[in-house]
């Protein structure tokens, strides 16, 4: 009988991290970080608040920024011309990124991807997916998009141009994704909540409104 | 600051080069002919940075935009879908254009 064929409502796999000697990466991680901490350099409570703080980044703020920008298009011009100055008038900070908002039309629907490694846009949408970071989808959304966004399940028009952006060096982008129909009489709460991970890096589009969210 | 030697709108090739070292213009773009969409700041060169050198000469960074078919020969989608790749001006030339 194969593995695959029973009910599960389990993992197999055992929790790895304890198991197993540590990695190149995670020694020298740990040695580093033990050797700043001992002679002073940083805290660990410092270390634990700098996670802490990656931890707290998540797509949340990033939908924020979305249904802001939505409802107020004052404000959407500001976050298209500037992001970081924008993002700060709502209270996120986003530095050290440097954040292009790229916005999708009627004629362009935009997609990110990082081909050299995993540049992402951490303080609007938190960690990326570990898709986003393979190398499958790093070569081929530069490659064939509408074939990678066809696996998302998001057929882009053949009127619509993609477009790709290659975060290659300093400049981090999120996608805008396209208010959608129907979503008039909704509040920045209830338009936050349509707007997915995915939207804003372009492998998808916002949800439309069910009747659910309209209670 | 120097000023840019590239503005928006101009075309511009990726050299067809291949250093060693850190290197962040992506393999698939040199030799490829695009057209400015931004000029962006200057930043630290990574190609010196990665080794340490932190006070080597700041260098321009752009923002350039390839229509996929020219990249990829083979290209099967729209014609009028295009990249953006972020590029350091020692990356690039003026392209100089063939009458046709």
């Amino acid at each position: 009988m194969s593995e695959a064929s029973h009910t599960h409502d389990h993992d197999h796999a055992p929790p790895t991290d304890e198991a197993g000697p540590l990695s190149y990466y995670q020694r020298l991680e740990l040695a580093v970080r033990e050797l700043l901490i001992e002679k002073g350099v940083l805290t660990a409570d410092e270390v634990r608040a700098g996670i802490e703080d990656m931890d707290g980044r998540s797509p949340e703020r990033g939908a924020l920024v979305v249904a802001r920008a939505w409802s107020d298009p004052d404000f959407k011009e500001r976050l298209l011309a500037d992001g970081p100055a924008a993002c700060a008038e709502l209270g996120i900070d986003v530095s050290p990124a440097r954040l292009a908002v790229v916005e999708n039309t009627d004629d362009v629907h935009n997609v990110i991807v990082c081909t050299l490694c995993s540049c992402y846009p951490r303080p609007l949408l938190g960690l990326p997916p570990s898709w986003y970071k393979s190398s499958s989808y790093r070569a081929r959304a530069v490659r064939e998009p509408r074939a990678v966004l066809g696996e998302f399940g998001t057929v882009i028009p053949e009127d619509v141009a993609i477009r790709v952006h290659d975060s290659t060096a300093e400049l981090r982008y999120m996608v805008l994704p396209q208010r959608p129909p129907g979503t008039e009489e909704l509040d920045s709460d209830a338009l936050a909540e349509l707007v997915t991970r995915d939207s804003m890096i372009g492998v998808t589009t916002a949800l439309a409104p069910t009747a659910e969210r309209h209670a | 600051m120097t000023a840019p030697a590239f503005a928006p709108g101009e075309r511009v090739t990726v050299r067809h080069a291949n250093p060693p070292g850190h290197v962040r213009t992506p393999f698939y773009i040199r030799g490829k002919t695009g057209e400015v969409e931004r000029v962006c700041d200057e930043f630290g060169n990574p190609e010196e940075l990665a080794f340490g050198r932190r006070d080597s000469a700041s260098v321009r960074l752009y923002r350039v935009r390839f229509p996929l078919p020219e990249v990829w020969s083979d290209y099967s989608g729209n014609g009028s879908d295009t990249i953006d790749v972020e590029l350091y001006e020692h990356w690039l030339e003026p392209t100089e254009e063939t009458a046709v």
